[in-house]
């Protein structure tokens, strides 16, 4: 298999310009003879569906939540870029694109990231013109800030909950096609496969949450708008139900999976308190610009924070990074505070946190003025640990936020299945190694809004209008199969419940394939998950029936594929001898312990190719070209 | 840390067309730093390794911004506190507490199982007219819709509504009149939304009254109980909004 990235010929700056105008159109008149299935409401499923139906296409839009509102996008707090410079800061399309490529360590493709920061614009407009109540200057203009380190002021937000108000625009651009017919929507039922007919994507199987119904509908094309897979570590920032099952099933239908092993680690969220834990909280990023993080500096020292003296404490960013101090990039910040708690000198009742401390701040400033910054912040976090951190440092510890990685797709989003496509977080191509901050509501809406509705056309008018029916042996094979998996996960009556073993895999994840990594963690991590997902197909027990209403199902249906996608994130890190943004391999380090990239062997995608059922999946290379931007080696020092 | 023992009173339904009851459940060794949800999932563990069926309830971000979770926890939606209940942590409860686990009360809201219930009526009063329309592609330049700070300010505090539903479960007429007023407010005050202003008013209020949601009760227990704290004054706005629209409105 070759892949063709499809990335248009030209200059930079009039790649998408040309390769808009030379994409095949579909006639206004023809466009309601063409069937396209959304996956996923969130940001980029929600404003592809809206924005095709606009067109006049037929959208099926699918989701497993009560309502496509709940989607996890929702829960961004920080904000979204764009190249506005409103601020007269010396921002620019090129800086942004710029910014994002090396904030991605130089592992994502020149010509996407140029064309997210120029769409990037428009998404703003087309945000306000909905009526998304972005905060404002007393002029009634909008206003930015700088966010995630950057030197330009760039992102827009509203107040820390970005998300949910760019989600319900998006919403409600979704609900108005609903009205009007041209959109339908299928809440509490969940993607189960991808169906392949003649080599072309042409439909999904899926369960109806409610009834436990096993359907299946057809399509001229399939956007899988699915999100990210961080919740493999069992433990992370992403809320409970995502999962990677739509990608993963994709996959085995031929869609080839890019870096599966670039994830990011956050550095800042709540510790965690015990066993029973679910799900870790972020804290905002912009705690670090005035807090300070420190631990003391003997291991095992058990005393509290307040009896602990001035000079017995290491504030070991500032020690390490005089030049950005608590400011460095959320890997570096990660990594070290994983270093201190390694060497003993974690603190807290679990010993796996690192003190963020604003004393020092509020002796400069006053107790008001860091109320007025990040009062909710503060609220939030003596909510969820019952400690004042007005009075007592916080306690914080990296936790698992996003993911680089997903499906591989061309310059039209298109996988390497044709007909299927992934938007948004799903896919793999706009992050590199490492995502930067407000970046991730950008790239969804870049997607959605005003990248697909342009490619598909190209697509399906060389397809045709014709329909393809479910009565196609591809459709009744693929809902069996589905039909069979659940079957066998219920008569199983083994003695493991579904989250103990998620929480056996999230922890194998977590110790060797996440902060840091290295050749013998990941080799070992390898048997520990061939053994749970033994355990898995042989001893897991479920309760109820398919024929209702089953959580439990659900999340057994998840991990399996979250199992098989462990797996090949391993192999993934394994064979990515060099370290790079969120992979950090522990062989691969400079001499002061920085991550050591190697841009002559793996300045490339890796997409993996699923070759059946517990078989090796093979390595397929697409070289990354930088023709616009210098590589060099990021210094915090 | 503080371990407690407790006990559940927890509705079980097995479907929409089953008849519900309350059942009675003990758990020891609860710690006070675990959230509510995480409690029912140590529950549901301990079910089914007993061999039993797990109790269905709604969540998903368990951060307070997603709206899946509900439960009406000793006779009030989300809890004793002013809070979503996946925010609502096990120190607010003492050793030997019994806790009464019900869902959302409404005609509107039917059980669809155990906690769980259904809230697409919200949905489709969204879809009457929440919404300002415009195409993708057509929005003029952002700032060349200029919006003073305190307007924008407002709307913002209408426009947190998570769609949880508790206003309706906290109305003894289960009224959803906090959670339409919310939307018709931001778009209301937004210049954005001046173009469909009264469309939007009677086609959401009419869809609102087809659901079967009930009439105001003028208590403010809906605003009492929201967790993101949206004011009453969004349920005057709405009926400013509606009123004019009937007088004055093109149909």
């Amino acid at each position: 298999m070759t892949l063709d990235s499809k990335i248009p010929a030209g200059p930079l700056e009039e790649k998408w310009a040309n390769h808009k105008f030379s994409l095949k159109l579909v006639n206004p008149a023809n466009k309601r003879k063409y069937d396209i299935i959304v996956v996923g409401t969130g940001l980029a499923g929600a404003s592809a569906a809206a924005s095709l139906a606009e067109l006049g296409y037929n959208v099926k839009a699918f989701t497993f939540h009560d309502s496509p509102r709940r989607a996890h996008s929702i829960a961004a707090q920080g904000g979204i870029n764009a190249a506005k410079n409103y601020q007269n800061d010396g921002d620019s399309v090129f800086r942004l694109f710029y910014d994002t490529i090396k904030g991605g360590d130089y592992r994502a493709r020149e010509a996407n990231v140029y064309r997210l920061a120029q769409v990037s614009v428009d998404i703003i407009d087309q945000c306000v013109a909905q009526g998304v109540p972005f905060a404002r200057e007393y002029g009634g203009l909008l206003s930015n800030r700088s966010f995630g380190g950057a030197q330009v002021s760039r992102t827009f937000y509203a107040r820390g909950q970005t998300g949910q108000q760019l989600l319900l625009g998006a919403y409600s651009a979704m609900n108005r096609q609903i009205a009007a017919g041209k959109v339908k929507l299928y809440t509490r039922t969940e993607m189960l496969d991808l169906v392949v007919v003649d080599g072309k994507a042409r439909g999904i199987i899926t369960r109806n949450l409610v009834t436990g119904a096993i359907e299946s509908h057809s399509a001229h094309a399939v956007l899988l708008c699915t999100g990210g897979y961080g919740n493999v570590f069992y433990l992370s920032t992403n809320a409970m139900a995502c999962n990677t099952t739509a990608a993963w099933r994709a996959h085995r239908r031929g869609a080839l999976f890019g870096n599966p092993c670039f994830t990011q680690i956050h550095p800042t969220c709540i510790p965690v308190s015990g066993d029973y834990q679910s799900k870790l909280t972020l804290m905002s990023e912009s705690l670090r610009n005035d807090g300070r993080v420190w631990v003391p500096k003997k291991a095992n020292d058990s005393r509290s924070p307040e009896d602990i003296p001035e000079d017995e404490r290491d504030y070991f960013l500032e020690r390490k990074y005089p030049s950005f101090g608590n400011l460095v990039p959320r890997d570096v910040a990660s990594r070290n505070a994983k270093y201190v708690c390694d060497e003993g000198r974690g603190v807290g009742a679990t010993k796996l946190a690192v003190y963020l401390d604003f004393a020092d701040a509020i002796k400069r400033d006053s107790e008001p003025v860091i109320r007025a910054r990040y009062g909710n912040l503060f609220d939030m976090y003596q909510q969820i640990t019952g400690e004042n951190p007005y009075k007592t440092p916080m306690r914080i510890y990296p936790a698992v936020h996003y993911t680089m990685g997903g499906l591989w797709v061309d310059y039209n989003l298109m996988t390497t299945v044709p007909g299927c496509y992934a938007l948004g977080e799903a896919n793999f191509s706009d992050h590199g190694a490492n995502r930067l901050g407000a970046s991730a509501l950008m790239q969804g809406l870049a997607d959605g809004y005003f990248v697909i509705p342009y490619t598909i056309g190209d697509y399906l008018a060389g397809i045709g209008s014709e329909k393809v029916g479910t009565d196609r042996p591809e459709f009744t094979t693929a809902m069996q199969e589905a039909k069979d998996r659940i079957a066998r996960l219920l008569s199983m009556k083994g003695t493991k419940t579904v989250d103990e073993l998620h929480r056996e895999l999230g922890l194998t994840m977590w110790d060797y394939c996440g902060m840091s990594r290295s050749g013998e963690g990941l080799t070992k991590a390898r048997d520990i998950i061939k053994n749970i997902k033994n355990e898995f197909e042989t001893n897991v027990r479920l309760m109820g029936t398919n024929e209702e209403m089953n959580q439990t199902l659900e999340k057994a249906l998840r991990l399996a594929d979250f199992i098989e996608l462990g797996s090949l994130m391993v192999e993934d890190a394994l064979r990515r001898n060099e370290s790079c943004g969120g992979h950090f391999r522990e062989e691969y380090q400079t001499p002061d312990g920085e991550a050591l990239r190697d841009d002559n062997q793996f300045a490339y995608v890796a997409a993996w190719e699923y070759k059946g059922d517990n078989q090796p999946e093979e390595l397929h290379k697409e070289s990354l070209a930088f023709e616009n931007v210098k590589l060099t080696q990021r210094s915090y020092k | 840390m503080k371990s407690m023992n407790l006990t559940l009173k927890i509705w079980r339904q097995a479907n929409a067309q089953a008849k519900g009851e309350m059942k009675t459940y003990s758990l020891s060794g609860i710690n006070d730093h675990m959230s509510f949800l995480e409690m029912l999932d140590v529950l549901n563990e301990d079910l089914v390794k007993k061999g039993e069926e797990p109790v269905a309830f709604d969540h998903d971000c368990r951060e307070g911004i997603c709206g899946a979770c509900s439960l009406v926890i000793n006779g009030r939606p989300h809890g004793p506190l002013q809070t979503t209940t996946c925010q609502l942590h096990m120190r607010s409860f003492k050793d030997g507490d019994t806790i009464y686990i019900e869902p959302w009360r409404a005609k509107a809201f039917p059980v669809m199982k155990d906690l769980i219930v259904d809230r697409s009526a919200f949905d489709r009063i969204q879809q009457a007219g929440g919404y300002v329309s415009v195409n993708t592609g057509s929005a003029p330049d952002a700032n060349e819709i200029p919006i003073g700070k305190q307007i924008a300010d407002e709307a913002f505090n209408s426009a947190t509504c998570i769609g949880c539903g508790a206003c309706v479960a906290a109305c003894k007429n289960a009224s959803a009149m906090l959670f339409v007023g919310a939307k018709l407010s931001q778009y209301a005050m937004l210049p954005q939304g001046q173009v469909e202003r009264k469309r939007r008013a009677e086609a959401m209020v009419a869809q609102m009254d087809k659901e079967g949601f009930g009439a105001c009760t003028n208590t403010g227990a809906c605003s009492a109980e929201c967790p993101k704290e949206i004011s009453m004054a969004n349920i005057a706005m709405m009926n400013r909004e509606f009123l004019t629209a009937k007088f004055t409105g093109e149909a």
